[in-house]
């Protein structure tokens, strides 16, 4: 009975971020037009907007589709409304993340998951860490096939002095680690807070 | 007027002295031209030149100026001498800039030149300089048929421009439409929020207007005359007439809502739930602020739904196949009367696409601000069930059949008809019916026809204004707003286009400026649109008319009466100058002081038509003056070159064009004819509205004609020719100029 | 005296990391520019363009609130300068919404106060193009080029996130020419082809290759069609996804492709008279030699 009554809309201007401009998509379709991966996705935002706005709560969430989204900006500056759409596509993709709706193994989010998780342990990024990461996330087996399939640039990486294996031993990160960690750890429970789940 | 006396002047600026033998040009005028006086001058357009032209009319008693310079576009200033008649030959844009400049070419360059200057004096000798009609009307006062939103400021604008006003309201009180209104869409920055109406404001400015008398519970039961002497009878409900004398007409009889009793299967009729714009005005005015109930129960609202192009833009020929331009806006107003009392009620619009006129950009944007729903989908059914309705569709976005069930309210937008009154075409098919066999049937629908009129206009072609389409009264979308094919008679508002309240009345403020512009003309014996400013009207010669009625009938502005003996009766301030009567006569005996058959004629005839042995073919050009013409002169400024074979005159409208110019251009040993007239037909850009149709038809008829002659049929060809056409006009000049190579030369030539 | 900036390198241009040839060739370019960066002490990453995955929107603006208040504190009065095309994109749209939302800003000082901090938002952050476009200028970029890149086309890349949203220099978002301009400043021959402005894919380069491969030879095949010898950027994600996965979009599209993607700071160098390793030419997958002969001249 919840179809194209304003309840889904609401949680989403309330929950995720920049969501109070979903209700102002006037369908034009040139967000779908100008994103690189726009064949790749099986919702366009302007398409997730009109799902919202339908109250198409399940669907929207736990869609593959705004973990397409590479940060071009490019529908943002061409949106003729002005809507922050990489924001937003960011925000839904954190709020269905935090509701455990995202599909398995999505490689964006798990990816994602290990970039944050690598850059909050230290203050830093960790480029090794986070591409042996990324690679063994299914597995070690896996891992292993997927570290030798790049094998040939990782060593030129390492030949260029790009990428160093004493990395895997401590590396570079913040001095004021228990700072950064406190610092983090108040955010969170604030936006916690704010945007608790519905 | 005294004695013709001819000069002619040939300019050396603009390079023409050195592309032109500008001696042997005057010569021209002298020996063949028979030119009284003729003076070369180095810059004729500057302050001495033009002081040389004057003087001469002043001392000389010149009464016909031939100027051999630049096209008669040009320097219309410096050159508009009012008190002799003037030719312009175009020896400019129409000789030396359209040729090639080189020694090959000097030539025909130079035979080019001279036939012009031939043609000027030629026409010259046949034309008189037009004075005013003594006849002129002179009555200013306007009169606005409708008292709405459009009416109402029709008859305020033209008050305060210092005009008269009758305005005659059917009803018993000020206000048509708008005054059904609970709010309006707003007018004002920002354009957030619905505002209220104009109508007490407007009615109370009428009231206070000592200018404008008022005739409500009224009809016009009888229109005759013309502008500046128009003779209206209104009759009241009481049963009494009086007769107006006015001097234009607004006709602002504004739209009904398309009948929602034809979209049953959205539900109409059958709940009380489901109801059209007017219905959700009339909620919303017994509300007042208030909640608006439920139709059926007085239940609370929760959720409504708004059926965009409900019965309209429909292809299927059932139901209005146009869009109304207003009914998003209004949409988009009647959610906000929900969402502004009590947000948390659900309001979605279902829309194919949104179309906001003005300022409607703003408003919706404050519509989706405001949390209304707007969803892209096409409703196929309303069903009825209890006090709810469910409305189905198909999501266009998310290609999703679906369904907004439980809505307390659905409100269609069913669009606008317009109040135009008889449709003039329908009554004269009826009454051609009438003439072979009379039937009750169609004596019924005759008077039903009849019975339907607004104006009830004593013309001969029907009692109405000619409908555009659909019913609408204008004359051309685009290109001439507020004209109508009724001089002195303007629509203004939803009558002449959908649109919303904002548009209708910029709509009646510009009809009041046409309404005034026309009574002055009227009064001062000028023409009105396009030819403004105009003195001359057609004129007949009774002895040579065999009444055979082409000239009324084919007239595109009604201008022609016939009188008891069926003579023709011209109305010369409806005339509009076209020269469509004057192409129109079989026996060629309408002319107008300034333009006739014969000074068309004997410009053809002065062209000298080299023998068929020269290799020289002369191709004559018939161009409109208002597209074809300034056309081959903005081709002429960017230098693009065509044949110079071809000799251009100007005319009036291709409906003007006489066969006989065909005939005895041919007769002359023309090789060729090239008509160039305005796009014809549904989206026609004749400034006549029905003069290139009108051509296009007679020359269809030539080929027997040519026959006749031993021609081929390509020696005279119609061309369409927009004034954007730069670039294709010298390409189509080309283009039959290596045709009439390929026929050959006509063995017409030296008869 | 020497125009002074609070710098912000980032991760990837770390001793050992993925652009560590960006800060070597920054460091160089700024001597012969006489720019002085000093370094934010402990900054931290900005969270990039993928960090949404894991963190919310305040802890992420937190990331960037703590580099600009450890800048205002040490620091103080000079502009946030990053090389890093994510680092600045980052740090600006968070400046730009805790400068907007009082709320954001209280928010974010609570969880800055944990260590110590307070943002202030007195500093602005810019990218290094703009400095060397705002401040310094074309022409005087042009004026101390000793060795003019003659005779090399170059296919400037300007990406996505030096453009979009913000953009460099109030320039078109579809045709940004700072960096043909740039080029052109130093003697080389600037190449018009048609993907200037085409994500790489960015983050995704990682978890979605194979769409993301597609984006980067739909570049290198537009620059190398249109005769460019080089390909140049301003970000180092572009970089890295351009030059490193070239050989996986040969075998994947049975391209040919060993097309060179340098830094404009690289080019700045060698065109101000720099050595091949000062303009860290040896940290090319893909060597660029013209630009190393030219250094070697």
């Amino acid at each position: 009975m919840s179809k194209y009554r304003n309840s889904f809309l609401k949680e989403v201007e309330e929950k995720v971020e920049e969501g109070n401009w979903v209700k102002m998509c006037m369908q034009c379709g040139v967000c779908a037009g100008s994103c690189p991966f726009g064949p790749h996705w099986a919702h366009p935002p302007q398409e997730i907007f009109m799902m919202i706005r339908a109250g198409k709560r399940e669907e929207v969430l736990s869609s593959d589709s705004m973990w397409m989204c590479t940060s071009c900006y490019q529908c943002i500056v061409r949106c003729p409304r002005k809507l922050p759409i990489t924001h937003i596509m960011h925000g839904l993709a954190t709020y269905a993340s935090r509701l455990g709706l995202v599909p398995k193994s999505q490689p964006t989010q798990a990816f994602g998951q290990l970039f944050w998780d690598n850059l909050v342990k230290v203050g830093r990024v960790n480029e090794l860490k986070l591409s042996l990461g990324l690679y063994f996330k299914d597995g070690f087996g896996q891992g292993v096939k997927n570290a030798m399939a790049m094998q040939s640039v990782g060593l030129g990486l390492m030949k260029a002095k790009r990428l160093n294996p004493m990395e895997f031993f401590g590396g570079h990160g913040v001095s004021d680690k228990s700072g950064f960690h406190a610092m983090l750890k108040k955010a969170q429970e604030i936006e916690d807070q704010r945007k608790k789940p519905a | 007027m005294a004695d013709m006396k001819i000069a002619a002047y040939i300019c050396q600026g603009c390079g023409l002295g050195e592309r032109l033998n500008t001696a042997a040009l005057a010569k021209v005028a002298q020996k063949e031209g028979k030119a009284a006086l003729v003076k070369e001058h180095a810059f004729l357009c500057n302050a001495e030149g033009v002081q040389m032209i004057r003087d001469d009319i002043a001392n000389e008693a010149v009464t016909h100026v031939v100027i051999g310079a630049c096209s008669r576009r040009a320097k219309t200033e410096a050159f508009g001498f009012t008190d002799v008649a003037v030719m312009r030959a175009n020896l400019r844009e129409g000789v030396i800039w359209c040729q090639p400049d080189t020694d090959e070419a000097r030539e025909f360059t130079q035979e080019m030149a001279e036939d012009y200057i031939r043609m000027g004096c030629a026409e010259a000798k046949k034309v008189k300089l037009a004075e005013v009609n003594p006849a002129t009307a002179t009555c200013r006062r306007v009169l606005v048929v409708g008292g709405g939103v459009s009416g109402m400021t029709a008859a305020l604008e033209a008050s305060r421009a210092g005009y008269e006003v009758v305005l005659v309201e059917k009803t018993g009180a000020l206000g048509g439409w708008a005054s059904k209104l609970y709010k309006r869409t707003p007018a004002r920055s920002p354009f957030a929020d619905p505002q209220d109406t104009p109508v007490a404001e407007l009615t109370a400015a009428i009231e206070a207007d000592g200018n404008i008398k008022v005739y409500l519970n009224s009809v016009t039961s009888k229109t005759a005359g013309a502008p500046g002497r128009f003779n209206v009878d209104i009759s009241q409900e009481s049963g009494s007439t009086v007769t107006e004398l006015v001097g234009s007409i607004i006709q602002a009889t504004g739209f009904s809502l398309y009948d929602a009793n034809k979209l049953p299967e959205l539900g109409y009729g059958k709940s009380a739930n489901v109801v059209d714009q007017a219905g959700l005005e009339a909620l919303a005015k017994a509300a007042n602020g208030g909640a608006i109930k439920r139709p059926s129960d007085g239940g609370e609202v929760k959720t409504v739904v708004f059926v965009q192009c409900a019965g309209q833009r429909d292809d299927s020929g059932t139901h209005l196949a146009y869009c109304s331009g207003s009914c998003c806006l209004t949409s988009v107003k009647q959610a906000m009367y929900f969402k502004d009392a009590n947000p948390d009620i659900d309001t979605v619009v279902v829309y194919q696409d949104l179309r906001m006129p003005g300022n409607g950009e703003d408003f919706y944007r404050s519509g989706q601000n405001k949390g209304v729903i707007f969803t892209k989908g096409k409703v196929s059914s309303v069903e009825a069930t209890g006090n709810t309705c469910k409305v189905n569709f198909h999501d266009l976005i998310l290609n999703d059949q679906t369904a907004i069930e439980d809505a307390d309210l659905v409100v269609l937008a069913t669009g606008q008809v317009p109040n135009s009154g008889t449709d003039i075409e329908l009554l004269q098919v009826a009454e051609m019916e009438a003439v072979s066999s009379t039937t009750p049937e169609i004596e019924a629908r005759i008077a039903g026809l009849k019975g339907a009129s607004i104006l009830n206009l004593q013309y001969r072609q029907g009692p109405d204004m000619p409908q555009l389409k659909y019913g609408f009264t204008d004359s051309h979308f685009i290109c001439f707003p507020y004209e109508t094919r009724r001089t002195g008679i303007y629509s203004a508002g939803p009558v002449r286009r959908p649109m919303d309240m904002a548009q209708a009345m910029e709509d009646a403020t510009g009809a009041a400026m046409k309404a005034i512009q026309v009574v002055e003309n009227a009064s001062l014996g000028r023409a009105a649109h396009p030819r403004s400013g105009d003195l001359s009207f057609p004129s007949f010669r009774r002895e040579g008319c065999t009444q055979c009625k082409r000239c009324t009938v084919e007239c595109p502005f009604g201008a022609i009466d016939e009188d008891e003996q069926r003579y023709p009766v011209f109305n010369e301030s409806r005339c509009r100058r076209c020269g469509t009567c004057m192409g129109a006569c079989p026996v060629r005996v309408i002319s107008f002081e300034n333009y006739s058959v014969e000074s068309v004629g004997q410009q053809i005839k002065a062209v000298e038509v080299p023998d068929e042995f020269s290799e020289k073919p002369r191709i004559l050009i018939l161009a409109c003056e208002n597209d074809a013409y300034p056309a081959l002169d903005m081709a002429a400024m960017n230098r693009n070159v065509y044949s110079a074979f071809v000799r251009v005159i100007p005319v009036r409208c291709l409906g003007s064009v006489n066969t006989i110019f065909v005939t005895d251009a041919l007769n002359s040993g023309y090789d060729g004819v090239m008509m160039m007239g305005c796009k014809h037909g549904d989206d026609y850009q004749c400034h006549f509205v029905k003069g290139s149709e009108l051509a296009n038809y007679r020359m269809s008829k030539v080929d027997d004609t040519l026959k006749s002659m031993g021609l081929e049929k390509e020696r005279v060809q119609t061309f369409e020719v927009a004034i954007t056409d730069i670039d294709r006009v010298p390409q189509l000049i080309n283009d039959y100029a290596a045709k009439i190579q390929e026929i050959g030369m006509s063995p017409l030539k030296g008869f | 005296m020497a125009k002074q900036y609070s710098f912000y390198p980032g991760c990837s241009s770390q001793k050992g990391a993925s652009s560590s040839n960006y800060l070597t060739s920054t460091n160089s370019m700024c001597k012969y520019l006489d720019i002085q960066l000093n370094e934010i002490p402990d900054w931290n990453c900005c969270g990039a363009s993928i960090g949404y995955a894991g963190g919310g929107e305040l802890p992420r603006i937190t990331l960037s609130a703590r580099n600009i208040a450890l800048s205002e504190q040490h620091n103080p009065g000079q502009d946030v300068v990053a090389t890093c095309a994510a680092c600045w994109l980052a740090t600006r749209e968070a400046k730009e919404r805790l400068d907007h939302s009082e709320q954001m800003k209280a928010d974010a000082n609570t969880a800055l106060k944990e260590a110590g901090l307070v943002y202030n938002g007195q500093q602005k952050a810019r990218h290094m193009v703009e400095v060397l476009i705002e401040d310094i200028g074309f022409e005087a970029l042009g004026k101390g080029v000793k060795k003019p890149l003659k005779g090399l086309k170059i296919a400037g890349y300007v990406g996505c996130q030096t453009n979009r949203p913000f953009g460099v220099n109030g320039e078109s978002f579809e045709n940004p020419m700072y960096l043909d301009n740039m080029i052109e400043t130093l003697g080389a021959e600037a190449v018009t082809y048609d993907q200037k402005v085409t994500c790489c894919g960015g983050a995704l380069a990682f978890s979605e290759p194979e769409k993301s491969q597609k984006q980067i030879k739909d570049i290198i095949e537009s620059a190398y069609d249109h005769g460019a010898d080089m390909i140049v950027t301003p970000c180092p994600l572009c970089q890295a996804n351009v030059e490193i996965y070239q050989g996986e979009v040969n075998k994947r599209f049975g391209t040919k492709f060993n097309i060179p993607v340098t830094y404009y700071s690289q080019l700045i160098t060698v065109a101000y008279g720099g050595s091949a390793s000062e303009a860290a030419l040896d940290g090319q997958l893909i060597r660029a030699t013209k630009l190393e002969d030219l250094a070697g001249k």
